[in-house]
């Protein structure tokens, strides 16, 4: 325990304790807002005309802003010292080496993918599916204000990935993650010697497959049916849904493919850590 | 009672001593406040006037221009930190360790440079959350949107790149797992799937980024370049480009 609070006060993991609260705050926040517009509804007209002068309104807001981020920041820099350790050694590798906090989420992908997806394809994949959001979120409603009732939907899909899938990484990588990057409870010792039985069989080993060349024709036929999951939604309800319809196929095809790759990161999770399962897809050219 | 007071306003306004100071009065009318921000450089960024909501603090949550004030402060105490540090594996560490102990206030200024820069990784997620959750993503501002989401990146490139200067073994080893994955990309990784024969670890994308094969003196000059030049330089251009579209998408988002 005393080893935690040390690591939970350690000044580079400040700003992860000021987003634990942060978070929250803001969410309350904007669930209160978003329930205030579902229930008395959208603002008028006659509202949004209600314009102010910059000067001296908002200027005076930003001023009064920028002065109490800058008490904020002097208190923090007064108080807490940045960090500074030993020389650099690269014969001396720390256990664990741990990435910038911001960062961690990614490291922490890496223990239930291989680099290349973990640390590549699912980046670059997070960046596109950021920029694609305007294009191929078509819902014209809830657009300049808080409302949980006309985008529920998008809503659930982008706090999920930001909450859990960046945010619950971040700190479990940061606060939970020791020597190894096993995992310790916040009471537990980080002892660096604990072995960890390897314990770990692919998909197709669970299924009783142990032909090499079945394994990996059962890997794809796995993955591939995963993905197909969204063209075979589509292909069933196109013709009941208007909401299809106005998507189209092109962007529904982006949408599940994100959204598909999106949950593969959870569902790997809970294959790897309730079924001990190592790969889905193991194949001569790549491990999935 | 009140006359009184305007009398005595009058009179000082009226001295020879304040009018010393001040050449005239100041005018409370719209026209008047519509000047103050179109003459004066650093405010005509903003329009003359917004909507009331735009001024909520529960609305924008203050987010951009607390990412914009942090970055401010990270390029202000960072042009001094500049004086101070010098990028070679010989001294970095040790320039360091003579800001902290013999610079007045050097310790103080590398705390701010460094807070300021977590700051801003903050903030800058912050911000990003609330345009999703009020929607102002959506048209006109998918461009926009998109220039946010670049200037994210610049953001964490930015951070990623001044956490190898101090030298220490945090700074070193935070770097070398943060490009380890670099290994993997596939085709232009060496340990990557799909990677041709001639991609070794001495021509793959990882060694662009680093200058060598592991992290050293060359990667420290890169990342000292790519931090204190190249990258400040993109990230001013973006939020240039970006503040520019918010107030041409019709300014800060509302429902309309
Ligand atoms: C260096 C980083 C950034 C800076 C300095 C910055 C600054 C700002 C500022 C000052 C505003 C005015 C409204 C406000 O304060 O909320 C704004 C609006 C906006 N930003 Fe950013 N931003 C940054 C990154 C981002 C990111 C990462 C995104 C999204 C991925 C984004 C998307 C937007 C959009 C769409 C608007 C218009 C919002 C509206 O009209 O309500 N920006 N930005």
């Amino acid at each position: 325990m005393e080893h935690f609070l040390a690591l939970v006060t350690k000044p580079d993991n400040v700003p992860i304790l000021a987003i634990l609260f942060l978070i929250p705050y803001f969410m309350w926040l904007s669930y209160r807002q978003a329930r205030q517009t579902d229930i008395t509804g959208v603002p008028s007209d006659a509202e949004l005309n209600d314009k102010v002068y910059v000067w001296p309104y908002l200027c005076r807001n930003e001023f009064i802003c920028a002065i109490i981020v800058m008490l904020v920041l002097g208190v923090w820099s007064i108080m807490i010292d940045a960090p500074l350790e030993e020389p650099s050694d690269p014969t001396k590798t720390p256990n664990p080496s741990k990435a910038p906090w911001y960062f961690l989420a990614l490291q922490e992908m890496l223990v239930y993918f291989d680099p290349w997806i973990a640390g590549v394809v699912l980046p670059g994949l997070i960046i596109a599916g950021l920029i694609a959001i305007p294009y191929i979120d078509i819902n014209p409603k809830g657009k300049g204000y808080y409302t949980i009732k006309e985008r529920p939907f998008a809503l659930a899909v982008f706090s999920f990935g930001f909450i859990v899938l960046w945010i619950v990484l971040m700190i479990v990588g940061t606060f939970l993650r020791g020597p190894g990057w096993n995992f310790f409870a916040p009471w537990e010792y980080w002892d660096p010697h604990l072995v960890v039985p390897l314990t770990n069989v692919n998909l197709s080993y669970l299924f009783g497959i142990r032909s090499e060349t079945t394994a990996n024709f059962f890997g794809f036929v796995v993955v591939a049916g995963y993905f197909s999951v969204g063209p075979i939604f589509y292909l069933w309800k196109r013709n009941s849904s208007r909401f299809l319809q106005e998507l189209g196929l092109v962007r529904y095809i982006v949408v599940s493919f994100l959204f598909l790759t999106m949950m593969a990161l959870p569902i790997k999770m809970i294959l790897r850590i309730f079924f001990n399962v190592k790969y889905i897809w193991v194949s001569p050219w790549f491990n999935i | 009672m009140n006359e009184e007071r305007k009398g005595l306003k009058e009179k000082i306004t009226n001295s020879d001593i304040w009018r010393s100071i001040f050449r005239h009065g100041y005018e409370d009318t719209g026209r008047r406040y519509t000047l103050q921000i179109l003459q004066n450089v650093w405010l005509h960024l903003h329009p003359p006037r917004v909507s009331r909501h735009a001024l909520n603090f529960r609305f924008t949550w203050c987010m951009g221009g607390i990412t914009f004030l942090m970055f401010l402060v990270t390029a202000v105490t960072g042009v001094l930190l500049m004086f101070y540090y010098r990028p070679t594996a010989e001294y970095a560490f040790r320039d360091v360790q003579y800001l902290e102990f013999d610079i007045p206030f050097g310790m103080l200024l590398r705390n701010m440079h460094r807070w300021a820069a977590h700051g801003m990784v903050i903030s800058v997620m912050l911000h990003m959350f609330r345009v999703f959750l009020t929607g102002s993503y959506k048209k006109p501002r998918e461009f926009n949107w998109a220039v946010g989401v670049i200037l994210l990146l610049v953001t964490f490139f930015l951070s990623f790149t001044g956490y190898l200067l101090p030298w220490d073994q945090l700074a070193f080893w935070a770097v070398t797992v943060g490009t380890n994955m670099a290994r993997a990309t596939p085709v232009l990784g060496h340990e990557g799937p799909f990677a041709p024969q001639d991609i070794t670890q001495s021509n793959d994308v990882r060694f662009a980024l680093l200058a060598g094969t592991i992290v050293g003196p060359s990667t420290l000059l890169r990342f000292y370049i790519l931090h204190c030049v190249a990258v400040p330089l993109l990230a001013s251009v973006l939020m240039a480009l970006h503040f520019w579209r918010v107030r041409k998408d019709g300014g800060i988002s509302g429902p309309l």
